[in-house]
């Protein structure tokens, strides 16, 4: 009845793969059986969607540019909070093992922190796909805006921003597990600090001029730039696009590195086996 | 290939761990023989769990060195980790997954083949049959402990460390629990490693003892070899006469009561 230890799987491409699932599954076992983690998900963004879709209903017989692009603001907030779902799915998978006291099961299992990684940008994709998704879908049912009719480079965007929440997500586990749970508003509150700077509802330009240069150093802002590009002008500014994705590289690698630091630092300090609630 | 020193899984030299002024452990040698269970015993704060999540890879040692079935830990963890696994108090399961699905992901994270007959052989040997599709979070600590232990078992692991593994049971399961673990020992060859305040559990399933205090190995012996050492009746007054610093004067006073005699 008991599998033989040396038909076990131990190392290679499939090993690694199944690991990854194993996070994947740990989650989905989570949220699929829970209508109120779903709903939540959808909560925030569908809400915020149907502020700004009515301010874009107030505003739009007064304005020549809201006539032209009555999507302008839903598109902006739907784009923003793949931003936001991105970087909380990252470190809200963290955190949940953290509740459950498991970082200790699965440190000493044969995963590994790239696996862990992986898995964790992948929870984040499903989660920023349903958070999103539901609000998308709200969006056309209410309004008639299909986010979709922004054409293929709202993929671009799509993963640009999802990207830079990723980088986001893995620095703020890497500063939870370095300071504990106290540190959890962070994974809420971190990405408001971009959103000024990131120009979702209006140009960079607008920002004061020491300010810019901050600005165009987040990927976020040049995603923003390239949709209202799109938008405005009808082209797709592969300039913003390739700025983005540059940029995107260097906080990816960057928030990979505090994550791997701050793990390096839970094992001196021995507290992989004692974090929890 | 992993290759054992010598006929030792796990071998101990010199260990150490401090935290700034603090010495957790210091200067801990040992070995632990293949197929055998070795107790690692002191009072709280002794350095039983620390020493246990070297082992594990969980934590840094600040000096000394540390093999488990030849790999050097903890840089060659991932190499063992596969044919390792471990239960602790410290750790838990995901509450909100059921038990069936907790076992389901670890057997993905141990990359068992066969995974749902090696779910239900583990069920069946921790006695979780009515359990498997209830919450982690709604059973009862001693059904908890079950459930780690069935994890602990799940990848058939040749190495076995068991930080307290039958804390919350009542008597009747941890027998039943003890009894499982030595008939996986004989049929697997496991090395086990339990740190352990139940001094009958140790009597019963350990072949060697290595007694701990503030940090410091301050005996080794079999558990008959210790209670005769010390003169005593049983493992519970050897751990007594050890933690409460009995032991020297205990141990040169029966050395001199055999050279007089």
């Amino acid at each position: 009845m008991s599998a033989d230890i040396s038909a076990i799987r131990y190392t290679g491409l499939g090993a690694a793969a199944r690991r990854v699932r194993a996070i994947l599954r740990r989650h989905a076992y989570l949220i699929v059986k829970s209508p109120t983690r779903i709903i939540s998900m959808m909560y925030y963004p569908t809400v915020t969607m149907i502020v700004w879709a009515f301010l874009t209903l107030y505003l739009a017989p007064t304005n020549n540019f809201l006539k032209d692009a009555p999507g302008f603001f839903i598109g902006a907030v739907l784009l923003w909070d793949v931003l936001f779902r991105g970087q909380l799915g990252v470190s809200l998978t963290f955190i949940e093992e953290f509740y459950a006291r498991n970082l200790g099961n699965l440190f000493v299992s044969p995963l590994t922190l790239p696996e862990y990684i992986v898995g964790q940008l992948t929870v984040s994709v499903f989660r920023a796909l349903v958070g999103v998704g539901g609000a998308c879908l709200f969006a056309y049912l209410l309004f008639r805006f299909s986010i979709f009719s922004l054409g293929l480079p709202l993929i671009a965007f799509f993963v640009n921003l999802l990207v830079f929440g990723w980088g986001i997500g893995l620095a703020m586990s890497g500063l939870i597990l370095r300071l504990g749970l106290s540190a959890e508003e962070l994974a809420w509150a971190a990405i408001f600090i971009l959103a000024p700077v990131s120009g979702v509802y209006y140009p960079i330009a607008v920002l004061p001029s020491w300010l810019q240069p901050i600005s165009l150093a987040v990927p976020s802002a040049h995603t923003f730039e390239g949709m209202r590009t799109l938008l405005i002008h009808g082209v797709f500014s592969w300039d913003h696009f390739w700025a983005a994705v540059a940029l995107n590289v260097v906080y990816l690698a960057l928030g990979a590195g505090v994550f791997a630091w701050a793990m390096r630092n839970a094992r001196q300090r021995g507290t992989l086996l004692q974090m929890g609630e | 290939m992993l290759n054992p020193v010598g006929d030792s899984a796990i071998v101990v030299t010199d260990l150490s761990k401090s935290y700034g002024r603090v010495v957790a452990v210091d200067r801990v040698s040992f070995a632990v023989k293949r197929g055998t269970t070795t107790a690692l015993l002191g009072g709280n704060g002794a350095g039983k769990t620390t020493t246990l999540s070297m082992l594990l890879g969980l934590l840094t040692p600040s000096g000394g060195r540390l093999t488990v079935l030849g790999a050097d830990m903890p840089d060659d963890r991932h190499r063992v980790l596969p044919r390792m696994n471990f239960t602790s108090p410290y750790v838990d399961l995901p509450k909100r997954l059921t038990v069936g699905e907790n076992l389901a992901v670890f057997a993905d994270l141990y990359g068992v083949r066969r995974p749902r007959e090696r779910i239900e052989a583990v069920v069946a040997d921790c006695d979780l049959a009515g359990l498997v599709k209830r919450p982690y979070g709604s059973l009862s600590a001693g059904q908890r402990t079950r459930v780690s232990l069935a994890k602990a078992v799940l990848n058939e692991p040749d190495v076995l460390l068991l930080d307290e593994p039958t804390a919350s049971l009542d008597p009747d399961i941890g027998d039943r629990m003890r009894t499982y673990l030595e008939r996986y020992q004989r049929r697997t060859g496991c090395t086990m490693l339990l740190a352990s305040h139940h001094m009958g559990e140790v009597e019963r399933m350990c072949d060697d003892v290595i007694m701990l205090r503030a940090g410091v190995v301050v005996d080794q012996g079999s558990p008959r070899a210790l209670i005769e050492r010390y003169g005593r009746g049983n493992m519970e007054e050897v751990f007594l006469d050890v933690a409460r610093g009995r032991a020297d004067a205990k141990v040169a006073g029966t050395a001199a009561e055999e050279s007089t005699a």
